[in-house]
């Protein structure tokens, strides 16, 4: 008797087949994404990264809105000419406070994942309001409604609190002071500024689309201005058994 | 006693709703309450309306079919409907990257909020109608079992509908989670986990009741397909809600963790929803239209288990040379390598049903559909474990390659086998003699193959030059591109796509219009009928 045969038991019983179904779907999950939660090596070792501050934070929801992912990785692969181009190899570190990660799958337009600080805010305004004016080449819809639009900050508290409950290190008074820091962070002359710097190191502390409102194009500017910035690459060392 | 229950729970919804869109944070949330209210109301009304009526129709179950099928014509009608609106916005997306003064420069018809509506109306409002559909239609058949569970039947169509509306609307009004094929926001989540549990019910007792001694291969493969995808929706779709007043979530997970998850969902959503759920399709509608018995049961048990057991694995190869550790990329690979064989067992099982049927692909252009079906499952499944090796994953990866690849396997396999199963369905629930023109079935056909092949071919040819162009380094050692030289090069391959879209779409239309014919007149006769002689 082939063990073939043996199907028919399976066959003639729904809560078997359904019960084995699922414990056969089951293992492949178990055993590769289990494993992410606990070893150590899943995460490198390299100081800098930190919670997105209030206004960045609201620039990554509208990132994510508009569904930039669709056509932006944020995730440079270590091979010679996209380090060249982008710089240096994306980390797991880098993103562990992405929730969710925005690494990507298409690269319609370029990675963003080291794009703070390679354009001046000015570029990302005109770029916004029309990408073709500055890249003739490009097909990236316009935004010029984000400009157009005041940023509504809110319930950034609960944005921040939200965070704080999937795992990200807000503290109380980040989470207080949010709505503070985010106006802040726009105003460097401001009192509320020197706390931003020190609670969110290497924040860009200015006004991103030098209006006097606060918009939406000041929240994603902030947002890309930061990609990629935090991580200091003299504390990484390259773990080879990974 | 029931009608006074429905009342007061449409009701006590109806409130919540009007609380929910008065302190509603954002618009797409504040509309999905305006429509939760719609609807809890208008069946308010209805069910007040029916009261004290319903005893009389309860009474009566004369006239009422043997097999539950009234809810499987308006899946169909959902199915046909809801494909060629999907088919429709990836028309419209794919020419925004031609010509991308079609985004309209206004917030909601950009092309980041209008891929997820196109991949969302043709996996899931396409894709979802015709496996609820034809799963309830098999089930029924190969169980000799009216539906289990009365109008729950009802509740899981209504409900799915319900579904695709939030998600749609949500996305043009820029509300998303922000992960692919994962994007509807938490609240519908967890509607659609509702929805899923009912559906898993009405098919689970349907298969209870069976007077049939065993469990046909379809349903082995739709019940495979039911659970599986609620396991992954339920653990990717992990969030915390900002407020319950508001559509923004945050993911449970983060970075890596948050990758993987959503790839393990994201490869699976493939593997399950647009495989295994349309072998079900596959292994009842073949043999029926072609009139063979399935080629090898052997085959069969052997490929299921493989194939389910191996696809999990497959989700690292969407995460090669990225940040995701090296271990978890290369079991992604070779489980993904591995599971060609399954594939093809599943392509062999198939195309072989057809044995001593052969001749029937010159008459028949309903059997012909299933089997070039199959056809482009046997491809892109071969096509799928290439490009997961991670030699041609670095230069495939973020090209239009990888959307080439989907489409051969979306439009060709789980389109086609979705229009060979409609043909086949709509004269027998509508009780007619055949369609009302094959002439037209024809035409859908070569239109929708021709169709494949420009897209396929085109985004081959985009993929392959970019991922070539942005290596390319002179004999200085500089990168020779920049980037925009890279899009500008892609032009006449978006319009060839989108080209090859248009006559996919013209396709769909030709099979409304054929279904809707056959529903009003039945079958055309082919030639006029000759005179009778009075005997």
């Amino acid at each position: 008797m082939s063990i073939l045969d043996k199907h028919g038991v399976m066959e003639r019983n729904a809560t078997l087949l359904m019960v084995s179904t699922l414990v056969v779907v089951s293992i492949g999950g178990l055993v590769e994404i289990a494993p992410l939660f606990y070893l150590q090596n899943t995460i490198e070792k390299v100081e800098g990264v930190r919670p997105y501050s209030p206004l960045e934070l609201k620039g990554r929801d509208i990132y994510i809105r508009e569904g930039c992912y669709n056509c932006h990785s944020q995730m440079i692969r270590p091979m010679r000419d996209e380090v060249e181009r982008y710089g240096h190899f994306s980390l797991a570190a880098e993103s562990i406070y992405d929730h969710p990660f925005q690494w990507g799958s298409k690269r319609t337009g370029p990675d963003l994942a080291r794009v703070g600080g390679r354009y001046s805010d000015q570029w990302h305004v005109d770029h916004m309001w029309n990408p073709r004016d500055l890249v003739p080449e490009s097909i990236m819809p316009a935004y010029p409604h984000l400009i157009e639009t005041a940023l509504d900050f809110d319930f950034i508290a609960d944005h921040l609190s939200a965070n704080a409950v999937v795992g990200v290190p807000y503290d109380e008074e980040m989470i207080r002071d949010a709505k503070a820091d985010l106006v802040a962070q726009l105003d460097p002359d401001s009192d509320g500024a020197e706390r931003v710097a020190e609670r969110y190191p290497k924040a860009n502390i200015r006004n991103f689309d030098g209006r006097e409102e606060i918009t939406e194009l000041d929240a994603i500017i902030a947002y890309m201005q930061v990609l990629g910035t935090m991580a200091d690459f003299s504390t990484y060392e390259v773990e080879t058994s990974r | 006693m029931a009608s006074f229950f429905k009342l007061t729970v449409l009701a006590v919804i109806a409130l919540c709703s009007i609380v929910a869109a008065s302190f509603a944070r954002d618009a797409a949330y504040q509309l999905h309450a305006l429509i939760i209210l719609l609807v809890s109301s208008s069946m308010f009304i209805w069910v007040l309306r029916g009261t004290g009526e319903q005893y009389l129709t309860l009474k009566t179950p004369e006239g009422r079919e043997a097999y539950f099928d009234e809810v499987i014509r308006y899946g169909v009608i959902a199915t046909a409907v809801w494909g060629v609106v999907g088919f429709l916005v990836g028309v419209v997306i794919a020419f925004q990257l031609a010509f991308p003064w079609l985004n309209l420069d206004l917030p909601w018809t950009t092309f980041g909020r209008l891929r997820p509506l196109h991949t969302s109306a043709v996996i899931f409002a396409f894709g979802g109608n015709a496996l609820i559909s034809t799963s309830f239609y098999v089930v029924q058949r190969t169980c000799a079992a009216r539906l289990w569970g009365g109008n729950l039947a009802w509740f899981v169509f209504w409900g799915y509908q319900l579904v695709i509306v939030m998600a749609a609307t949500g996305y043009v009004l820029g509300s998303t989670q922000g992960k692919e094929y994962a994007e509807p926001s938490w609240y519908v989540d967890i509607w659609l986990t509702v929805v899923w549990v009912a559906y898993l019910a009405v098919f689970l007792g349907t298969i209870f009741k069976r007077k049939e001694p065993h469990i046909y291969v379809a349903n082995w493969f739709y019940l495979a397909f039911i659970v599986t995808i609620a396991l992954l929706h339920i653990v990717n779709n992990l969030a915390m809600p900002v407020s319950i007043f508001g559509s923004v979530s945050y993911s449970a997970f983060s970075g890596v963790q948050d990758a993987l998850t959503q790839w393990w969902y994201g490869h699976n959503a493939v593997g399950f929803f647009l495989t295994a759920g349309f072998l079900g399709m596959m292994y009842y509608f073949v043999p029926k239209q072609a009139e063979r018995p399935v080629f090898s049961y052997k085959l069969s048990i052997i490929h299921f288990w493989a194939l389910i057991f191996l696809y999990i694995w497959a989700g690292p190869h969407h995460l090669h040379y990225t940040a995701l550790p090296d271990w978890a990329q290369t079991l992604g690979m070779v489980f993904s390598i591995m599971l060609w064989m399954p594939s093809w067992g599943g392509m062999i099982n198939g195309l072989m049903t057809c044995s001593g049927a052969w001749d029937k692909l010159r008459t028949d252009p309903v059997l012909r559909m299933l089997v070039i079906a199959i056809g482009f499952y046997g491809m892109s499944t071969f096509e799928g474990p290439m490009m997961s090796i991670k030699a041609v994953n670095s230069l495939s990866h973020y090209t239009d390659w990888t959307i080439g690849h989907v489409h051969s396997g979306a439009l060709g396999w789980v389109g086609m086998i979705t229009f060979g199963a409609i043909y086949f369905l709509v004269p027998k629930l509508w009780h007619r003699a055949g369609l009302y023109s094959y002439a037209a079935v024809n035409w859908h056909f070569w239109l929708a193959t021709i169709g494949i092949v420009l897209y396929a071919a085109s985004m081959w040819v985009a993929g392959i030059t970019q991922g070539l162009m942005w290596r390319e380094y002179d004999d200085q050692g500089f990168l020779v591109n920049s980037f925009a030289d890279t899009v500008a090069v892609l032009h006449p391959y978006y319009v060839i796509r989108g080209l090859g879209g248009v006559l996919y779409l013209l396709g769909g239309v030709i099979m409304l219009w054929n279904i809707w014919m056959t529903i009003r007149v039945g079958e055309r006769e082919s030639a006029p009928a000759a005179p009778v002689a009075a005997e």
